[in-house]
């Protein structure tokens, strides 16, 4: 049974499993090393600070930055952990009309990149928007309505658009927990709030914690919608920096500066969650809803309803609508290949980056060495950094080893090719892996933690080597976590803009750098068609995926 | 010889694209334009000439990053982007190569090009006043500095400083009339503002439109494509500073790369650029002006009417950029 007191943390599976730990140390520090160069990259910026646009920087705007970055953290952070964790409750431990439906469809937002729905609530919100003017007609020009284009505003987008890494990763915790030790619980005395919050979500706390983290890194490194708003965060120096006073190493140092935050605070968390262990039972039974009724039921269905509209129903449709005024002369045969050059991408990228976090997290669990767990480490940072700025760092990261190829071809040819990772199908799919590497580990190694090391100990009594034990038994058990992961990669490639336009073939265009070249002109509305395409592509796999971890 | 074509095929299987244009009846382009307006620019060219063109689209700094990453192994022929800053900058990190045309210095102005010829700008956006014809008279307007005047308190609407075009806007103030005036200047708008500053320009006229104030300033084409989408707006153009410096125009423009291994190609390609063919395309896919003055605006275009433009060479722009950020931020202009 799952206890989350404190023992003594474990050599590592590894320590009794008896097998070749060093063949996986070296595969999984090759992953970190190729995740780790760009960053690496990045950070040498500080060799030469640029103290001109720092003075500038915090002699006007830093410290209103750094106010207004910690306001959305704070706020999106308990924002999502909200909406996270309470609809996740719900669907999954409770039962009311509908469950079946807002089970799956309350992961829908996650297709909605966070700066459509941050352009589709100022274009429909603001004053010069539908709503306001149709309040003005019959209300009169004196209504008041609460401005889009504010703190509040940019909060509610976020917490919107990021809580469902938070629902998602939490639903499967709650599902693999099964009912068994809530009802030891409630047999124990404790009524069904107290059981919530003093067993059931502090045994999901690696899963929360990791939906929390995603969110808060995407919100750190979310530039699209914030200057919808134009709210100024961390990242408005980041860009103001290397756009306008055309200073990478400005940027890139305060991008180095974001990544420390963020390493500081997740190496918090972990030392707060201290030895705990989290390991569970897999659930294997049929689970014992709540059965909600009357007013509790019309609450539940009230609340999921609000949420999914807000997220998704009003935005997407306000979306179509837009697309429908221009698709005839914006469909055409094209969009086939933007659809599948987004899949294919897709595809590819989530397998890639969820093989890679399980090779990391297996290896970190068989022996948790300090450089192992440094590898780690420094490979789920990049997706807290900016897409543009990690983008520059995997692209010098890959001129960097064209050029040295490039001097092997023209020993063996006696000619150079020019780029040969730049510009490569390779690269994109190689750029995606260093972004993404959090989002798929955090799914992946939650639902590891969630094993009990004593299974796998009697697997290994039994004779079954270490292939086998990884085959037939943890990646059965971990079916959840690496079906999120996959769903969640998968969802971020093709959102993903920065990467993709900077590194992307000749010719090659997905529906969000579709996207980006309707929006570098301002012509927002004539990217709804590419916007609305792209959610119905992500729908895709979240469908899919879903379907298959329901129970 | 085994090893080395053992290598070279696995290299080939794993990297088909690595065969840069090497060929002179290619040319490759990195674009901050987007892929709907000069796409039909290329096929043109191709059509005409033969030469086919490669190019992959994205913001100008990051395009910049890349030019210079790539350094002397880079595939790239030509830089296209909006903005004299951006061009400014491209050519002093060493980007762009000098050219010497005497097609490009007929077609293209003096003031609307590098003195060095490193870029040439190939479309000119005014950027202008727009107001609610309902509520305000054209007479109560004259120029950009008298939005500072305080008559216009909680009347004026502006776009976000972070955009380029406002930059280049004042980084030519500051020219014209030294950094401490334009600072009272930007410090007058910021006072007058009727709301917090907007992303883009049609937001600011739409807000002008629905009554949240009277005035603002844009680039003509935003207005084109705006009205030509809702033509009931009350919205008109006012051409300000028409006594004195004129209105503040722009560019999009391009420059050769300076590590092309096609530079009489990359050459021959903005000379064509800055004719009849690619200058209508340039400036009617957008509502722009085509830079080369032989060549008239769309009647759509033309029908805002003429106007003194201001023609202190776009260089300036580029320049003092970083002194207007910086004056912008210390104004309160977000």
């Amino acid at each position: 049974m799952s206890t989350a007191t404190a023992t003594p943390t474990p050599a590592g599976i590894g320590a009794w499993l008896n097998v070749n730990i060093g063949l996986w140390r070296l595969a999984s520090l090759m992953v970190a090393a190729v995740v780790a160069a760009p960053l690496l990259v990045l950070a040498m910026a500080w060799l030469t600070p640029d103290t001109e646009v720092w003075r500038h920087l915090s002699d006007t705007l830093l410290l209103g930055l750094v106010r207004n970055t910690l306001v959305l953290l704070v706020s999106v952070g308990s924002g999502v952990l909200l909406l996270g964790v309470g609809l996740a409750w719900l669907t999954a431990m409770c039962d009311f009309p509908g469950r079946n439906f807002f089970d799956w469809a309350l992961m829908l937002p996650l297709a909605v990149p966070a700066y459509v729905l941050a352009f589709v609530a100022v274009g429909v919100l603001d004053f010069s928007g539908p709503v306001q003017s149709v309040l003005r007609q019959w209300l009169g020009t004196s209504v008041w309505f609460p401005p889009i284009r504010s703190e509040g505003g940019v909060i509610a987008v976020m917490v919107l658009a990021f809580y469902p890494y938070v629902y998602m990763l939490a639903r499967s915790a709650f599902l693999n927990q099964g009912h068994h030790m809530l009802e030891t619980a409630r047999v124990l005395g404790l009524n069904a709030w107290a059981a919530f919050f003093r067993v059931t979500v502090p045994v999901a706390r690696p899963a929360i914690a990791a939906g929390v983290a995603l969110a808060l890194m995407e919100t750190l490194a979310d530039f699209g919608a914030v200057s919808v708003f134009n709210y100024d965060t961390f990242t408005t120096a980041i860009y103001k920096a290397w756009f306008g006073f055309f200073s990478l190493g400005a940027a890139a140092q305060l991008a180095m500066l974001l990544l420390l935050f963020i390493a500081t605070a997740v190496y918090a968390e972990q030392r707060l969650r201290g030895g705990s262990r989290y390991h569970v039972n897999l659930n294997t039974g049929e689970i014992l809803r709540y059965r909600l009724k009357g007013t509790r039921a019309l609450a539940a269905v009230c609340a999921a309803s609000v949420v999914l509209l807000l997220a998704f129903v009003l935005p997407v449709s306000q979306l179509a609508l837009w697309a429908w005024g221009v698709i005839g002369e914006e469909l055409d045969a094209r969009y086939l290949s933007f659809f599948g050059n987004t899949l294919f991408l897709g595809a590819i990228a989530a397998v890639l980056t969820t093989v890679a976090a399980l090779l990391l997290s297996y290896t970190h669990r068989l022996k948790p060495d300090p450089i192992t767990q440094v590898a780690v480490r420094i490979s789920t940072l990049g997706y807290a950094l900016p897409g543009s700025v990690l983008a520059v760092g995997v692209m010098m990261s890959f001129v960097w080893v064209d050029q040295h190829i490039n001097s092997a071809i023209q020993w063996l040819t006696g000619e150079a090719w020019g780029a040969v990772l730049t510009g490569s199908v390779f690269s994109l799919l190689l750029a995606y892996v260093v972004r993404f590497m959090a989002v798929a580990y955090g799914p992946v190694d939650s639902a590891f933690d969630r094993i009990k090391p004593s299974i796998l100990q009697v697997a290994r009594c039994l004779g079954a080597g270490n292939m086998e034990i990884l085959r037939r038994l943890s990646i059965p058990m971990l079916r959840t976590g690496l079906l999120s992961a996959l769903l969640l990669v998968f969802v971020e490639v093709m959102k993903e803009m920065p990467a993709t336009l900077l590194l992307r073939p000749f010719g090659w265009t997905t529906l969000a750098t579709r996207i980006f070249e309707m929006t570098s002109e301002g012509e927002w509305e004539r990217a709804a068609l590419p916007a609305v395409t792209l959610v119905l592509a992500g729908l895709l796999p979240v469908v899919l995926i879903v379907r298959r971890s329901a129970k | 010889m085994n090893l080395k074509f053992l290598t070279l095929v696995l290299l080939g299987l794993v990297f088909p694209m690595a065969q840069a244009a090497t060929a002179t009846d290619s040319l490759v382009v990195y674009s901050a334009r987007n892929e709907q307006l000069i796409k039909p620019m290329f096929d043109a060219y191709q059509k005409e000439t033969g030469v086919s063109i490669k190019y992959v689209t994205d913001k100008a700094a990051p395009l910049m990053v890349r030019l210079k990453a790539e350094a002397s192994a880079t595939p790239a022929d030509v830089l296209i982007t909006v903005d004299a800053g951006n061009l400014w900058q491209a050519a002093k990190q060493g980007l762009l190569a000098r050219v010497h045309s005497k097609v490009l210095e007929k077609n293209i102005p003096a003031h609307l090009r590098d003195p060095q010829g490193r870029w040439f700008g190939l479309s000119v956006r005014a950027r202008t006043l727009v107001y609610n014809n309902k509520r305000i008279k054209p007479a109560q307007l004259s120029s950009y500095e008298q939005l500072a005047d305080p008559k216009w308190k909680g009347r004026l609407c502006l776009r976000t400083s972070k955009k380029v075009y406002n930059q280049s806007l004042v980084a030519t103030l500051i020219a014209r009339v030294g950094e401490a005036k334009a600072e009272k200047i930007v410090r007058g708008w910021v006072a007058n503002l009727a709301t917090s500053v907007f992303s883009n320009d049609t937001k600011v006229m739409q807000a002008i439109a629905a009554g949240q104030c009277d005035v603002g300033i844009v680039n003509t084409y935003y207005y084109g494509r705006l009205l030509k989408k809702s033509p009931d707006l009350p919205l008109s153009l006012y051409w300000p500073n028409q006594t004195t410096s004129g209105v503040h125009v722009n560019v999009s423009g391009a420059g050769v790369v300076a590590a092309s291994k096609h530079k009489k190609a990359a050459q021959a390609f903005l000379e064509w650029m800055s004719g009849a063919t690619a200058q209508r395309l340039l400036a009617d896919g957008n509502m722009e002006y085509p830079a080369n003055p032989a060549i008239k605006p769309h009647a759509i275009v033309s029908a805002w009417g003429e106007f003194k433009q201001d023609t202190i060479n776009l260089s300036s722009a580029g320049r003092l950029q970083v002194k207007a950020i910086k004056l912008m931020d210390r104004a309160g202009y977000k």
